[in-house]
């Protein structure tokens, strides 16, 4: 399938801070893929670049079959969703009104608004201005905005600021409709674990660098974080040489309670131990997770990542 | 073409809304009648005088009036909604800079326009209507010619309001260089060249053309030329006043200030990042 976006050894320059150093990204229709980093490490630039708010000073982007900055821009704006960090609206307008504007703006279906505002739960809020509306209305707002018009490529910053937990995965799941509507994805997000169950790949960045790229998997075999094992049982912590034998360190988490790491190649010989252990009642098994992974890479140093200038 | 229309619409409609059009309206038209009646206060009496007195004083009050309205109404139409934070998102959809900056042109420029029309000309109707012997013909023509250099001085500070909006990048700083730019075409310019004219002694013939380089002076040159009993009143226009060219300059003179700050307000929106 055709590339939707295409980032080729990108690098935008302010001065002389380097926002972005040459940055390779190619994002197939479908996908969903998360920009992920410290404040300041590029994310919101990407946006900027692939919105064609801004042009890069070196290297080449390409969405939906063109740069984003030139004349193909208001044809790819059309098929383009957009939900900003910290979105905000037109306080004097009512919730409906704000989205009818953006609506005849991007020619989209007027019908669409109602639709839309039902999709976000906000028909009761929908003839009030939005000054009344709180940091989740706003944010709910956002998302319809960005949904009008059917659009092909959806840009989400920060998408779940400001978003009860109950109402990020309502939000992720209806993304995630859009998503396997062929809809591609590229959302930026600080709260990794609701991201985690959604996302095809990651991009790890860190000062405008690559430090990481792909699917979970990928990024685990990279990483070789350890697995968790969480052990319940009695007398754990005192069998010491047990743990010696498997070269294990365990971490005591009450009386009954252990938690070791074990490298992810030594998992099936320390399961097997464990098992024959009459004193164990129960095994949790966790890999690491996105948010591990993210930690792992962006503390490693830049110079040791392979592949970070590539 | 479409979008900006929609945009247009909406400013318009923003100006309803928010009472502009409704504030300014009756502004004008108060000011307008109050001008009218007490037209010959300073000869110590009340009620209508002349149409000439009446329209010269209402020019004098256009000429401060409506450049700072334009300048309020405009000055934060770019720069108000990059830090309300809405110019973002605006700059991602489907319309070029050019549109959504001309677009709010012309909503403004449509506030002003309904506006100054309903204001002055409530005005002239409660004057036809009230005072005496009032040769409406001339107040009807008199009339037209003050609305339309009212609204053509009004589209000139909107075009430096857009200009100052789209290049400073915080409201309260627009704000000030809106009001130094209000300083500088009302009052300085005319103090500047009333020392002129009192200090070049011959050959001041390029004095009047220096009235064309201020589209203040232009609004008062269309407005006060057709009145000759007028001239001792007019103070800087009579420097004008031996038809030192064509009454087409003004009104050409001030299109030009509309034209020449919106393009360069457009080329700068152009390199504007958001």
């Amino acid at each position: 399938m055709n590339p939707v976006i295409e980032l080729q050894r990108v690098t935008k320059r302010h001065g002389a801070l380097v926002r972005l150093a040459e940055i390779d990204l190619t994002i197939k229709e479908g996908e969903m893929l998360a920009l992920l980093g410290h404040n300041g490490a590029g994310k919101t630039t990407i946006m900027k670049l692939i919105l064609g708010l801004i042009a890069p000073s070196s290297g080449h982007v390409d969405v939906l079959g063109g740069a984003p900055d030139g004349p193909h821009a208001e044809r790819l704006r059309r098929q383009l969703g957009y939900l900003p960090e910290n979105v905000t609206f037109y306080e004097q307008l009512t919730g409906r009104e704000v989205l009818t504007y953006f609506a005849r703006l991007k020619q989209a279906d007027r019908h669409q608004v109602t639709v839309l505002l039902e999709r976000v739960g906000l028909v009761e809020a929908a003839d009030r201005r939005v000054k009344t509306y709180s940091k989740g209305m706003r944010q709910r707002l956002g998302l319809a905005q960005a949904l009008l018009g059917y659009p092909r490529l959806l840009l989400l910053d920060e998408p779940t600021t400001g978003l009860d937990p109950a109402a990020t995965r309502d939000f992720y799941q209806a993304v995630k409709a859009l998503r396997d509507n062929g809809c591609t994805v590229l959302l930026s997000s600080h709260v990794l674990p609701g991201i985690e169950p959604y996302i095809d790949r990651a991009l790890i960045l860190g000062k405008g660098r690559r430090l990481a790229l792909g699917s979970l998997e990928q990024l685990r075999e990279e990483a070789q974080l350890p697995l968790t094992f969480r052990i319940h049982g009695t007398l754990l912590a005192m069998q010491s040489q047990l743990w010696k034998a498997m070269s294990l360190e365990p971490t005591p988490i009450n009386e009954r309670c252990v938690e070791v790491n074990v490298p992810a190649e030594n998992k099936m010989q320390v399961l097997r131990q464990l098992t024959t252990m009459p004193n164990i009642d129960d095994i949790e098994l966790s890999p690491p997770t996105l948010e591990h992974l993210y930690t792992h890479f962006s503390t490693r140093p830049a110079s040791l990542t392979p592949g970070a200038s590539a | 073409m479409k979008a900006m229309f929609i945009v247009a619409a909406k400013e318009f409609q923003d100006g309803l809304r928010n009472r502009w059009v409704l504030a300014i309206t009756v502004i004008l038209a108060v000011l307008a009648m109050g001008l009218a009646y007490f037209g010959a206060a300073a000869s110590g009496g009340l009620g209508f005088t002349s149409l000439a007195t009446t329209l010269v004083s209402l020019s004098t009050l256009a000429v401060f009036l409506i450049p700072l309205i334009a300048l309020m109404l405009a000055y934060d139409a770019v720069v108000g909604e990059q830090e309300a934070g809405t110019l973002l998102l605006l700059l991602t959809y489907p319309i070029s800079r050019s549109a959504l900056l001309f677009g709010k042109f012309f909503g403004h420029g449509m506030i002003l326009a309904v506006a100054t029309l309903l204001g002055f000309g409530i005005a002239g109707i409660v004057i036809a209507l009230g005072a005496e012997g009032v040769p409406l013909i001339q107040l009807t023509v008199g009339l037209a010619r003050l609305i339309a250099s009212s609204v053509l001085l009004g589209w000139v500070f909107l075009a430096f309001a857009y200009l100052i909006s789209v290049t400073v990048t915080e409201k309260a700083r627009a704000a000030g260089l809106a009001l130094g730019v209000w300083f500088l075409f009302v009052l300085v310019f005319d103090l500047v060249l009333l020392a002129l004219l009192v200090g070049v002694k011959q050959g001041g013939d390029w004095l009047p053309y220096l009235m064309l380089l201020n589209p203040t002076d232009s609004f008062r040159l269309i407005n006060l030329s057709g009145f000759d009993s007028t001239q001792l009143e007019s103070g800087i226009a009579a420097i004008a006043q031996q038809g030192a060219f064509h009454s087409a300059w003004p009104p050409l003179a001030m299109l030009v200030w509309v034209v020449v700050p919106l393009l360069l307000a457009v080329r700068r929106f152009h390199r504007h990042t958001a």
